[in-house]
């Protein structure tokens, strides 16, 4: 009776967690909206300099650890594509499983964890060490928005070199692709090129670089929202930047499945 | 909290006579069911430099959050210049918070900023000021707190002591005439202290603000202090109230007495010694 009592108090604990970090994200979500759009209506008081920072630092600076992980994600997929193709004498599929996998799914979902590690942590860390030495109280006594002066420069940052890495991602993981099918079976570049012609629409590049708006947006928020949250202790900071990223990672794959059917109703199953 | 950012510029209002630059009134602070402090009650006037005293955990750093508008109180109200910070909201808020600096503990300096632009920042984000009037504004202000020369240096190449002198001119960047100044000599060797004690009185003699501080540190109380509030932590209360050296030889319990005893005999440089409400020496 006593542990079914300790499991109930337990439950509605958890219950109650969760009904104040939905208000609290929901709550954070409006205050961002705002300022975004205020920075939309008044360009000046977007942080130009901060902006310029982030996109640097979300972008080039991102590029080296993007391309190796997708190098490698496309021999990875073509090496495993190829021992069961190749069984069925199927070879001159595997471009378009290549190019469909690379361009709808592995690109931007993989662009999207290495942003989320590199970046989302990095923006909690940051925002939770801030609030940790009182530099958000100090904005908030100023009457400065704190999500104005820091969550808005990361989040147009973001918003604008995810896409770009997605691209870049998208293209030399299928570079890896062809690299094992040219090493592997002998496929010249001119009949990769053209079998990814015929079975990979134009359509499934613009599906990737859609979801990794998405992306961008959640790493954004979720590593920001985290920072807010922090406790009053550097092992919070630490705490802080693993949920960020376990939050993320999370609502990464709800939406890329979300999006997955969305697109799967919108196209038809013909793709 | 604070949910508007609008430009205006912001410089101080003058005081009004007979309204105090600070009134607490029947105030209780705490976390959710946890009470800290209950029962506040008392006066700022201006000019005054008064010091919040009290042991560790009796709630002195969350009285200063709790005026300076970061959180809310559990009951009661404060009044800003004759405004109450508690029920404002919005632009009438932000106007509340422009009327005073505040200095952190830490400092608070943002480490991504260099320390002219830390100073800057509240004068580029509140106020329509041009640039060269606020690099003029950025000058004065450092020479003030005598960091003039600094201003490229970034808050990490900086020591404590000139972390805290940058915080004060952060804090004076928009003329405020309410000074909130958080542990000031925490963490600071004795010449250090001294010379920002040095500062606070300058500050106090130019500007003619009215300064709060938290801290603990018994010979720089002695030396700037017009006013001692003491808390405890054990009834929860204010448990007195006057100059530090009236406190600390006439005050109302053994404990404040022994506690302003630890201080030695400090001379208040601003106080006459015996002035129960701390007025300042003319």
């Amino acid at each position: 009776m006593k542990k079914l009592v300790e499991r109930l108090i337990h439950c509605g604990d958890t219950i109650y967690q969760l009904k104040e970090e939905t208000v609290s994200l929901i709550s954070f979500l409006g205050d961002m909206a705002a300022a975004m759009w205020e920075c939309i209506l008044h360009p000046k008081r977007l942080r130009w300099k901060d902006f310029l920072f982030y996109m640097n630092n979300c972008g080039p600076d991102g590029l080296p650890i993007t391309i190796m992980i997708n190098v490698l994600m496309g021999v990875v997929l073509a090496y495993q594509a190829e021992v069961q193709s190749h069984k069925y004498g199927a070879d001159n599929f595997l471009p378009m499983v290549i190019g469909c996998t690379i361009l709808r799914e592995l690109g931007p979902l993989m662009v999207a964890i290495v942003a989320t590690g590199r970046n989302g942590s990095a923006f909690a860390a940051e925002i939770g060490t801030m609030k940790i030495s009182e530099e958000l109280d100090a904005l908030r006594t100023m009457g400065i928005r704190p999500t104005r002066f820091l969550v808005v420069p990361k989040m147009w940052a973001m918003l604008l070199m995810l896409p770009l890495l997605t691209a870049v991602g998208d293209f030399v993981g299928c570079a890896g692709g062809y690299l094992v099918l040219n090493s592997e079976i002998g496929m010249t570049l001119d009949a990769f090129l053209r079998l990814t012609r015929q079975g990979v629409a134009v359509k499934y590049f613009f599906e990737g670089i859609l979801k990794s708006f998405v992306f961008a947006g959640i790493i954004t928020t979720i590593g920001c929202w985290r920072g807010f949250r922090t406790g009053n202790d550097a092992v919070a900071v630490g705490r802080s930047t693993t949920s960020a990223v376990v939050t993320s990672i999370l609502f990464i794959v709800l939406a890329d499945t979300f999006l997955a059917k969305l697109f799967t109703v919108f196209y038809g199953w013909q793709g | 909290m604070n949910d508007t950012d609008a430009k205006t510029a912001a410089p101080a209002p003058a005081a009004q006579p007979g309204v105090p630059a600070i009134e607490v009134r029947d105030l209780s602070i705490g976390y959710g069911d946890r009470i800290v402090l209950q029962g506040l009650n008392f006066r700022i006037e201006h000019g005054q430099i008064v010091t919040i005293l009290g042991g560790s955990g009796c709630g002195k750093s969350t009285l200063l959050k709790h005026i300076i508008g970061l959180y809310a109180p559990l009951k009661g109200d404060i009044l800003i210049n004759g405004r109450s910070i508690v029920h404002a909201e919005g632009e009438e808020r932000r106007s509340i918070m422009s009327e005073f600096g505040v200095a952190y503990q830490g400092g608070a300096l943002f480490r991504s900023l260099s320390l002219a632009e830390n100073i800057a920042l509240p004068m580029e984000e509140l106020t329509t000021w041009s640039r060269q009037e606020i690099r003029k504004r950025v000058s004065e202000k450092l020479a003030l707190v005598h960091l003039d020369g600094y201003e490229s240096y970034m808050p990490s190449d900086l020591s404590g002591g000139m972390i805290k002198r940058a915080a004060f001119a952060r804090a004076l960047a928009l003329d405020p005439k309410l000074l909130f100044f958080d542990e000031p000599s925490a963490g600071l060797d004795p010449l250090t202290s001294d010379m920002l004690d040095n500062v606070i009185l300058e500050i106090r003699e130019k500007t003619g603000a009215t300064i709060m501080m938290v801290t603990h540190e018994l010979p720089s109380i002695f030396r700037v202090s017009d006013r001692v509030i003491m808390l405890s932590a054990e009834t929860k209360r204010i448990v007195d109230d006057g100059s530090p050296a009236w406190l600390r030889d006439h005050g109302a319990t053994e404990y404040v007495r022994s506690f302003l005893s630890r201080g030695g005999t400090f001379q208040s440089s601003t106080t006459e010694p015996g002035a129960p409400d701390g007025v300042p020496a003319p």
